[in-house]
């Protein structure tokens, strides 16, 4: 579903991301760790063309959407992302805040928008909030908010940038758990997080990524009880 | 009426005269004697329309100029449009220019060299403040956009929105509120350098008390006057934009 190949991005003269060959498969769950500045946001980020590599190609459903002539904006609307500050739009109802892509783009009518947006904030459990403001929901109330807003565009892959890095610690349960939720659907996701327990339970593949490369891969059996390199089983004991 | 001329013939006379019957004297003579508060209002309604002329081609020539800077500094490397590369050069010289030089002497410059032969006076004096406005406006703008928090724009592009409908629905909505604080301070400026286009002959409040001084040789009371309507029209405004602000925060409420 996702080939990337021979990824690089370089900020100025820091190389982020050093040839990155990767692949994802529909209905995967990988989960992305390493320490902060290990680039696996700028992975993530790159997949989505948020940042736009510095060399290497990004094909993502047989279309390579590193490509100038691509219309990266038809590729996103099927990549849903979500962030680690939420990103709502505070000058938008929550309603808004999930229909406006899905009817600017095409993709649904406005009845049938609200319909699908309803029946989403219904699974994760915040029906009541679809005329709220932002500003007026807790931070995991907002994230599982963000989560419904890409799924109303029917996303074929989820990108989650450390979702719950910026909650209150009671409040990763709700949105791990609407996440556990979508991985059990099948929905292909790529993961960054530092929830270990997560990445156990749910992922199908974990990576460990160091310096800007895929240091380790595997089941997450593999990689948290039989870890193999040195790098990754000093990180685990600092974070486990 | 009779009251002010023999009061006044009292006082060209030498003869003294109290508090009251000067100011009555000179408060009827620079806008009640021969209608002169007609020319106070003319005055006004010229100034109301050079600004609102000003300021809409201000906030167009501002919205113009900050879009396509804020669209040129926000290309993707690589993916570099040259028509937008020398748009945006010539808007960066505009801004520069109209910046760099004093307010009256653009509009000395255009009354007296580029306009010389228009009698339109009013007309030229909105165009030279609205092109003048517009340079201060634009950067106004681009910082409001600029403020808006970069993830905003990352999620909507995340969406699969385009660059536009982001900047529509999502930026430029949020930019407003955060500006207009800054956007009502250069109306208000805008409103007061009005009284500069009485230089190039345009009638508005200023140049209508000029008239009433240098017909009765008393300065104190038209030039009073008009900086008391300035004051008065400048808190009515500020009134005005305070209530549009709070109905704009209307999303902020918890």
């Amino acid at each position: 579903m996702i080939d990337v190949k021979n990824l690089s991005k370089s900020f100025g003269k820091l190389e982020v991301l050093k040839n990155v060959t990767e692949h994802i498969d529909k209905g995967e769950c990988v989960v992305l760790i390493g320490p902060s500045g290990s680039g696996k946001s700028t992975f993530l980020r790159c997949l989505n063309l948020l940042e736009t590599p510095t060399e290497g190609e990004v094909i993502f459903e047989g279309v390579t959407i590193t490509d100038p002539k691509t219309d990266i904006n038809k590729m996103r609307q099927k990549m849903g992302m979500v962030f680690q500050h939420f990103h709502l739009f505070p000058n938008m109802t929550v309603l808004k805040n999930i229909t406006l892509a899905p009817v600017r783009t095409g993709l649904m009518s406005k009845e049938q928008a609200e319909q699908k947006a309803r029946e989403l904030l219904r699974r994760v459990g915040l029906e009541d909030k679809a005329n709220s403001y932002p500003a007026q929901l807790s931070g995991g109330q907002k994230q599982r908010i963000a989560i419904v807003r890409a799924l109303c565009m029917e996303p074929d892959v989820m990108l989650f940038d450390e979702p719950t890095s910026a909650l209150d610690p009671e409040m990763v349960g709700e949105v791990l758990d609407v996440m556990k939720q979508l991985a059990k659907q099948g929905m292909t996701m790529v993961v960054v997080t530092h929830e270990m327990g997560f990445a156990r339970e749910v992922a199908s593949r974990v990576m460990f990524l160091d310096g800007g490369v895929i240091l380790e891969k595997g089941t997450p059996e593999e990689i948290f009880t039989r870890p193999k390199n040195e790098r990754l089983r000093s990180f685990l004991a600092k974070v486990l | 009426m009779e009251q002010y001329t023999a009061w006044k013939a009292m006082i060209i006379a030498g003869e003294p005269a109290s508090t009251w019957q000067k100011f009555y004297v000179y408060f009827y003579q620079a806008f009640l004697e021969n209608d002169r508060w007609q020319q106070y209002l003319n005055g006004v309604v010229t100034t109301l329309y050079v600004t609102a002329l000003a300021l809409l081609l201000g906030i167009v020539l501002g919205i113009i100029v900050a879009v396509v800077r804020t669209a040129h500094d926000q290309q993707l490397p690589g993916r570099h449009n040259p028509f937008l590369g020398v748009l945006n050069a010539i808007l960066k010289i505009y801004v520069t220019v109209i910046r760099g030089t004093p307010m009256m002497v653009q509009l000395l410059i255009m009354g007296f060299v580029v306009f010389a032969s228009s009698r339109n006076y009013v007309m030229v004096g909105a165009l030279t403040l609205g092109i003048n406005s517009g340079a201060y406006t634009a950067e106004i703008i681009r910082g409001g956009l600029m403020a808006v928090d970069q993830g905003q724009m990352e999620a909507g592009r995340s969406l699969g929105l385009n660059y536009a409908d982001t900047m529509r629905f999502i930026i430029v909505p949020q930019a407003i509120k955060a500006i207009l604080p800054a956007l009502g301070n250069e109306f208000i400026v805008l409103l007061k350098d009005t009284s500069l286009i009485s230089v190039i002959g345009g009638k508005e409040l200023l140049y209508a008390a000029r008239g009433v001084v240098s017909r009765t040789y008393e300065a104190m009371y038209p030039f009073l006057g008009a900086a008391f309507i300035y004051l008065v029209l400048v808190m009515l405004f500020t009134w005005l934009l305070g209530i549009f602000e709070r109905r704009l925060r209307a999303s902020d409420r918890r």
